[in-house]
């Protein structure tokens, strides 16, 4: 029997705003617990929740990047559920009425683009956090409201990936949008951004849905992968032995690399929703989104497509390039400032990302667009070669100084005055007779090693054109 | 509509109420009177009738984005029931709902 798996995607992207979503307590990660709430997030009596309207612009602009359809009517509505770090017994979310819905976003596959739909993206406030003692017999656990109200979009896709790889790619791609319009710091480790998985599995071709599992507890890519995959094969092979899948939540154990169940009590998702009387509804004017959407940058794709067209990259190089905003506009500011495009994307890629851990932080690099472009000018003048750039590139990261001061400063200038590279080939000939001779009965790799010879007596500075030339005319004549 | 016993536990089981057999006799009679009463509602035709998600006629009532005090962790300490190392305490929790 040959079986499909269907996966659908709960992404939670928390928004960076300063203030939290329904107060103006600050949103700053990693303070001491418990010192960034007030009557609001300890839910209190009498307090009134009032929109931050930052975040619904940030939720605008995500569901646009997303192709979404915006909602020109939209509530909020209370989830309700008893759980300590949610103090007043309800989330504030959006049920019914998101604010946006209706999008989707194209994610590599084997042969071209996949098309995934996205069924919404809503906002809500985000739970504290609570630790569990890990001491035996210690009954408690210990809450911090720190967390309670950070304004969170959840992005919930529509059951159409077929595999680990493709969610993982589907993350990837959601995460790069998020980026360029900058509405999240996008972080799985520190919990800006946080993924459930609902994944199914039928035989193929079948138009029911088989019954579907929820995977939590994921804190990265690799274990979104990793944790489909498993999930996959333990269902194919329930349903091969004859076993019932049950609907239940289940969490990945990175350790073992397995899912297990979390025994849940039946009625933990009803959450009787209802509007949120303390929160007027939000009615928008096409103006107002029009006005968001100005804002919108050029996102991903568009910007690889116009890499490809306008400056004749390849694929390859124009995808790694716009992966990072920041990395694209290096590139192009190095290319604005006169430098062949192919050549300093063959520079960025290889010099420049081997030396950089995160290229968000670019723009602290030493070495700064104008610099590699001054670099590749004097690779092109033959004022250096390829060869001892590298050396300058890399004394221009660690100072950041300029190229030309580095080369003046160390004397790397590139020997191009025949007269000298003359003579530096005159005492390699004397002490290389050997591999003289073999030239001349044939042997082409013996020239090769003369030119190593010369270029290592000129401290690699001289220049490898001039070399080859002088050389041959001395050798064969 | 009549409500019966099993509807009335279920509803206390998600408020964590705790009602002895004589209360949840005595609630599911209260309670379906109640419901019987305002069911009258129902004879009103309310097809073409937008339904109110919200009785005040308000509507995009936002904030600036600007960070403001919080309280003084001692505020807290004050009103929860427990509250140690700067983390309010509570009985430990096995499951995880969200």
């Amino acid at each position: 029997m040959e079986y499909e798996p269907v996966i659908g995607l709960e992404v939670h992207v928390q928004l960076n705003t300063e203030s939290k979503i329904f107060c103006g307590c600050s949103t700053k990660f990693g303070s001491d617990s418990n010192t960034q709430t007030c009557p609001v997030c300890l839910g209190l009596p009498g307090v009134l929740p009032v929109l931050n309207e930052e975040v619904l612009k940030k939720g605008i602009l995500a569901g646009l990047a997303i192709n979404a359809k915006i909602a020109s009517y939209s509530k909020f509505d209370r989830k309700n559920y008893f759980y300590p770090d949610l103090p007043k017994a309800y989330q504030i979310s959006q049920y019914d009425k998101p604010i946006c819905e209706d999008g989707y976003i194209e994610i590599p596959v084997k042969n071209g683009l996949k098309k995934i739909g996205i069924k919404r993206l809503h906002l809500e406030e985000d739970a504290g956090k609570s630790i569990h003692s890990e001491t035996p017999g210690n009954n408690f656990s210990f809450v911090d409201l720190n967390r309670t109200g950070v304004p969170l979009a959840e992005i919930v896709s529509e059951p159409e990936l077929g595999s680990g790889d493709e969610a993982y790619e589907y993350l990837q791609k959601i995460k790069t949008i998020m980026k360029y319009i900058d509405v999240s710091d996008v972080n799985m480790e520190e919990g800006s951004l946080r993924c459930d998985v609902n994944v199914s599995v039928r035989e193929k071709g079948a138009v029911k849905f088989g019954e579907k599992v929820e995977i939590k507890n994921l804190n990265s890519f690799k274990s979104v992968r990793a944790s489909i995959n498993y999930e996959i094969e333990r269902q194919i092979r329930m349903i091969e032995s004859g076993e019932k899948i049950v609907q239940e939540t289940r969490l990945w154990d990175a350790d073992s690399n397995e899912t297990y169940s979390m025994r849940s009590k039946e009625d933990a998702h009803d959450y009787r929703y209802f509007p949120d009387p303390d929160l007027a509804p939000i009615i928008l004017a096409p103006e107002y989104i029009e006005e968001i959407k100005k804002t919108l940058p050029e996102l991903p794709d568009a910007k690889l497509r116009r890499f490809v067209d306008e400056y004749s990259l390849p694929e390859y190089d124009s995808s790694v390039l716009t992966s990072v905003k920041q990395l694209a506009d290096y590139f192009e500011e190095t290319v604005k400032l006169g430098a062949n495009p192919k050549k300093a994307s063959n520079w960025i890629m290889s010099e420049l990302l081997a030396r950089i851990t995160n290229p968000e932080e670019i723009k602290s690099f030493h070495a700064s667009p104008g610099m590699l472009a001054k670099l590749l000018a004097l690779i092109e003048d033959g004022t250096i070669s390829g060869k001892i750039a590298k050396t300058v590139f890399e004394e221009m990261t660690a100072t950041g100084k300029g190229p030309e001061q580095i080369i003046d400063e160390k004397g790397l200038k590139q020997v191009s005055d025949t007269g000298e590279i003359d003579s530096m080939i005159d005492a390699v000939l004397k002490n290389n007779q050997k591999s003289v001779d073999d030239f001349k009965n044939g042997k082409e790799n013996a020239f090769k090693f003369l030119v190593g010879q010369v270029m290592k007596e000129s401290k690699g500075k001289a220049n490898p054109i001039l070399v080859n030339d002088l050389l041959l005319k001395k050798i064969s004549g | 509509m009549k409500l019966d016993e099993k509807l009335i536990s279920r509803v206390a089981n998600l408020a964590r109420l705790e009602l002895t057999d004589e209360e949840k006799q005595e609630f599911t009679k209260q309670l379906s009177d109640i419901i019987e009463y305002v069911e009258k509602i129902n004879e009103m035709p309310t097809g073409d009738v937008i339904p109110a998600d919200h009785i005040v006629d308000l509507k995009n009532v936002f904030r600036e984005d600007r960070a403001s005090a919080s309280l003084d962790r001692s505020e807290i300490e004050k009103i929860a029931p427990k509250f140690e190392m700067g983390h309010i305490v509570v009985p430990r929790i096995i499951e995880s709902i969200e």
